[in-house]
C-alpha cells in the first residue's frame, strides 16, 4: 500500500449526498480483473453532463475529494476506491462515510477524513469562490487546513500508523501465525467445512 | 454485564486481542464470485501464498451469469473472461466451485444457506455486501472488499475493529399482506440509508420470532441498506429445523453439540444496546421505493413526497434530484405509477418462498400488455423446486419469462437491463442511478407487490386484484 502523510492540493466540490458505489463506478466496469484503469468509469453518468463539477476546466487536476453525507453507500466494490485512486483523488472529505467503502479506502491509501458538515460547506464555499484554493490533509497532525479554515479529525491510531508507513495488513497478521494455529486447533469439531476433511 | 448476541459470536472468534489494536478475528466461512475476487488471487500469486484453508472456502458463478442459453458460449467476451478468470483461480488454488451449469450453482447468498454451510454462530465473510443476509442464522456475517478477502484467504482472519450493537424490536403481527420486504424498507426508511453505520444491527422481538428462515434473510439482507455491515437474529426452533439434514449441516453427536451451542447465541436479559430501535408491525402496510436510494421509501397508500417538505436541506436536495431521475411529480399517488417492467429474484427475494408467494398472485391470472416480467430463481436448487412444483409453468402462463438463476437484473452485469427511461418494479435491494441498466428506474418491492403490479401494470398490492382472477378452468 502507498503511505500517506500529507497531501495538498485543489478541491472537487461535490454537493451531493447518498453518494452511492454504482455512482462512483458502474456494475459493467466491474468485469475487469486488474486494479488499475478504472479512471474513465469514474462517475461515468454524470460525466456525461458537460456541467458537472468534474468536467469543469478549472476543476482538472485536483486532488481532494470533498463530498456530501454518506458518502460510498451500497456495494463492497473496491474498484470504487481504486477509480477514484486511478483518476487521481488522493483524499476525500465528508461528514460520513459507508462502513465498507470506509475499510475499502484506508487499505490502500485513500485518506477518507471525516469532517463536520458545516466545516464541508466551508470547505465547499471557499472552493466554489476559489477553483484554485488549495486543502492541506495532515495525517501527522491529523489536521485538515486551507485558507481561514482549520480542522482537526479523527482516525484511530492503529488505522494511522499502518497509512503512515504503507503497511501491508497480511504481513503484519502473519506475525500472529501461532496465535492463528492456536485458534485453529481448538475450534470445534461441528463447524462446517465446504470439503471433507 | 450481560452481552448481546453480536457481541458473544464476537467473542467467540478472537484470535488475538491487544491493546490499541483491532481485534484479530477467525474467519469460519469464505464465499467467493466472480467479480470482486481475481485481483485477490493476483495478490497471492505475487506473495507466493496459499490459501489457508480451502475447508473454509467455497465459489459460485452469480454476477456476471446469463439467465438465457446457458448451454451456449457467454456472448459477452468480458464477462466470460472474468468467469474463465475464476475458473482459473479456483483450479490453481485448490477452491471447491460451483460453476454455470452446475446444479449447487445461484447467487452466493442463496448457495451457503441451502447447503447448510451457514450456520450460528459462524463468522462468514464474502466480496459483497449482501453478504449480511447470513446473519438470519445468527451468523456475524458482513461484506469486504477486495483487499480483506485477499486478506482472509491467506490467513482466515481479518483484523476488525469492534462495532457496536443496535437493536430493532418488532413486536405485535404483521397484517395480512404484509411481508419481510415490506418491514426491511419501512425500517430502513425510519433510521436512513446511515442509520447502521458503525453498528451490528439485531432484529428481535415477537413478529420477527415468527418469521420463517427465508424471511429472515430478507430482512438481514438488506442491513446493509440501512448502513450496517451486518445484522443478525438470534437462532431458535426455526432455524435449527432448517439445517437439519442440509448436506454441511452437522450429524449425530456434532449436530447435538451445535445446537447445545447454539441455544446460547442469544442477548443476555440484560445486554446493554448501544441503541434501541421499536418497531409497532400492526402499524406496517406494503411499502415500495420512490426515490433513488432504498431510504427514499413509503407506504403504497401514500404519494410521492414533495421536496420542500423536508427541514433538512440536505435530504431536500437529494430528494429533488430523485424526483428528477425518477421522472415522478411531487404529490402523484404511488397507486398510480405505471411499470415496464417487474424483476423477481435476487439474493433478497429469490428463494422459494418468494417465488411461491409471487406465483400464488399470478395463478388464473395474467401479466398487463406492455409490461416484461423476469423470474430468476436465486439458485439452480430452487428453481428444481419451483419446477417440481409447478411454479414455472404458472408464471409462463400469465405471461411471465422463467429464467436460469443468477444476480441478473439486480445489478444488471448481464444481459438483463433496464433500458434507458423504462422503470422496474423489482424484488431486489438497491434503487440507485442506473442500477439496473443506464438511465433506468427501480422501484424496489416485495414478491406480492411485484406480482400485484405485473398484472395491473401499475404499482400494487394483492388487494387491488379484486376480480383479475379467470376462473378455475376457464384459463
Amino acid at each position: 500500500m502507498e503511505a500517506f502523510t500529507t497531501h495538498t492540493g485543489r478541491a472537487v466540490p461535490l454537493r451531493r449526498s447518498n453518494v452511492d458505489t454504482d455512482q462512483i463506478i458502474p456494475a459493467h466496469w466491474l468485469k475487469k480483473v486488474t486494479r488499475d484503469g478504472f479512471e474513465d468509469g469514474l462517475f461515468e453518468a454524470w460525466r456525461k453532463d458537460a456541467d458537472f463539477v468534474l468536467n469543469r476546466p478549472e476543476r482538472q487536476g485536483a486532488t481532494v475529494l470533498v463530498a456530501g453525507s454518506d458518502f460510498g453507500t451500497g456495494s463492497s466494490r473496491e474498484h470504487a476506491v481504486w477509480a477514484l485512486q486511478n483518476f487521481g483523488f488522493k483524499t476525500v472529505i465528508s461528514s460520513r462515510f459507508a462502513d465498507i467503502f470506509r475499510g475499502n479506502s484506508l487499505k490502500n491509501g485513500l485518506l477518507t477524513v471525516v469532517l463536520e458538515q458545516k466545516v464541508v460547506d466551508a470547505l465547499w464555499e471557499l472552493s466554489e469562490a476559489d477553483p484554485n484554493a488549495e486543502i492541506t490533509v495532515d495525517l501527522h497532525t491529523r489536521q485538515v487546513r486551507a485558507e481561514g479554515i482549520t480542522a482537526d479529525f479523527e482516525l484511530d491510531e492503529n488505522a494511522r500508523w499502518r497509512l503512515l508507513n504503507g503497511l501491508d495488513d497480511i504481513s503484519l497478521t502473519l506475525q500472529n501465525e501461532a496465535d492463528i494455529a492456536a485458534y485453529e486447533a481448538a475450534r470445534p469439531a461441528h463447524k462446517p467445512r465446504t470439503i471433507d476433511a | 454485564m450481560g452481552r448481546t448476541l453480536a457481541e458473544k459470536v464476537w467473542d467467540d472468534h478472537v484470535v488475538r486481542r491487544a491493546e490499541g489494536e483491532p481485534d484479530l478475528l477467525f474467519i469460519d466461512l469464505h464465499l467467493l464470485h466472480e467479480v470482486t475476487s481475481p485481483q485477490a488471487f493476483d495478490g497471492l500469486r505475487q506473495a507466493g501464498r496459499p490459501v489457508r484453508r480451502l475447508d473454509l472456502t467455497i465459489a459460485t458463478e452469480d454476477h456476471n451469469t446469463p439467465t438465457l442459453d446457458i448451454d451456449k458460449p457467454i456472448a459477452d467476451p468480458v464477462s466470460r473472461a472474468q468467469l474463465e478468470t475464476l475458473r482459473k483461480n479456483c483450479a490453481d488454488f485448490g477452491v471447491r466451485l460451483h460453476p454455470l451449469g452446475d446444479v449447487e450453482q445461484g447467487v452466493v447468498h442463496v448457495v451457503g444457506p441451502q447447503l447448510g454451510l451457514t450456520q450460528p454462530g459462524t463468522t462468514v465473510v464474502c466480496g459483497d455486501s449482501h453478504t449480511s443476509t447470513h446473519g438470519a442464522f445468527g451468523a456475524l456475517a458482513f461484506g469486504i472488499g477486495t483487499s480483506q478477502v485477499e486478506h482472509v484467504l491467506a490467513t482466515q482472519t481479518l483484523p476488525l475493529a469492534r462495532p457496536k450493537t443496535m437493536a430493532i424490536t418488532v413486536d405485535g403481527e404483521l397484517p395480512e399482506d404484509v411481508t419481510a420486504k415490506d418491514l426491511i424498507l419501512a425500517i430502513i426508511t425510519r433510521i436512513g440509508t446511515g442509520g447502521g453505520q458503525g453498528y451490528i444491527l439485531e432484529y428481535r422481538g415477537s413478529a420477527i420470532e415468527k418469521l420463517s428462515m427465508e424471511a429472515r434473510m430478507t430482512i438481514c439482507n438488506m442491513s446493509i441498506e440501512a448502513g450496517a455491515r451486518a445484522g443478525m437474529i438470534a437462532p431458535d426452533e426455526t432455524t435449527f429445523a432448517y439445517l437439519e439434514g442440509r448436506d454441511r449441516a452437522p450429524r449425530g453427536e456434532e449436530w447435538d453439540a451445535a445446537v447445545a451451542y447454539w441455544k446460547t447465541l442469544r442477548s443476555d436479559d440484560d445486554a446493554v444496546f448501544d441503541a434501541e430501535v421499536v418497531i409497532d408491525a400492526t402499524e406496517l402496510a406494503p411499502f415500495v421505493t420512490w426515490g433513488t436510494n432504498p431510504g427514499q421509501g413509503a407506504p403504497l397508500s401514500a404519494h410521492v413526497p414533495d421536496p420542500a417538505s423536508y427541514e433538512d436541506a440536505s435530504e431536500r436536495n437529494a430528494a429533488e434530484k430523485a424526483l428528477e431521475y425518477m421522472g415522478l411529480t411531487a404529490g402523484q399517488p404511488l397507486r398510480e405509477i405505471n411499470v415496464d417492467t417487474v424483476f423477481v429474484g435476487s439474493c433478497t427475494n429469490g428463494r422459494i418462498e418468494d417465488l411461491r408467494n409471487a406465483a400464488a398472485i399470478l395463478d388464473g391470472r395474467k401479466v398487463a400488455n406492455g409490461v416484461r416480467m423476469l423470474v430468476v430463481p436465486g439458485s439452480v436448487r430452487v428453481a428444481l423446486q419451483a419446477v417440481s412444483e409447478g411454479l414455472d409453468k404458472v408464471f409462463t402462463e400469465a405471461g411471465a419469462e422463467w429464467r436460469h438463476a443468477g444476480c441478473s437484473m439486480c445489478l444488471g452485469m448481464n444481459p438483463d437491463q433496464l433500458a434507458p427511461g423504462e422503470r422496474s418494479a423489482s424484488t431486489s435491494n438497491r434503487n440507485f442511478e442506473g442500477r439496473q441498466g443506464k438511465g433506468g428506474r427501480t422501484h424496489l418491492v416485495s414478491p406480492q407487490v411485484a406480482a400485484a403490479t405485473a398484472v395491473l401494470g401499475h404499482l400494487a398490492s394483492p388487494a387491488d386484484l379484486s376480480d383479475t382472477r379467470t376462473p378455475a378452468g376457464v384459463r
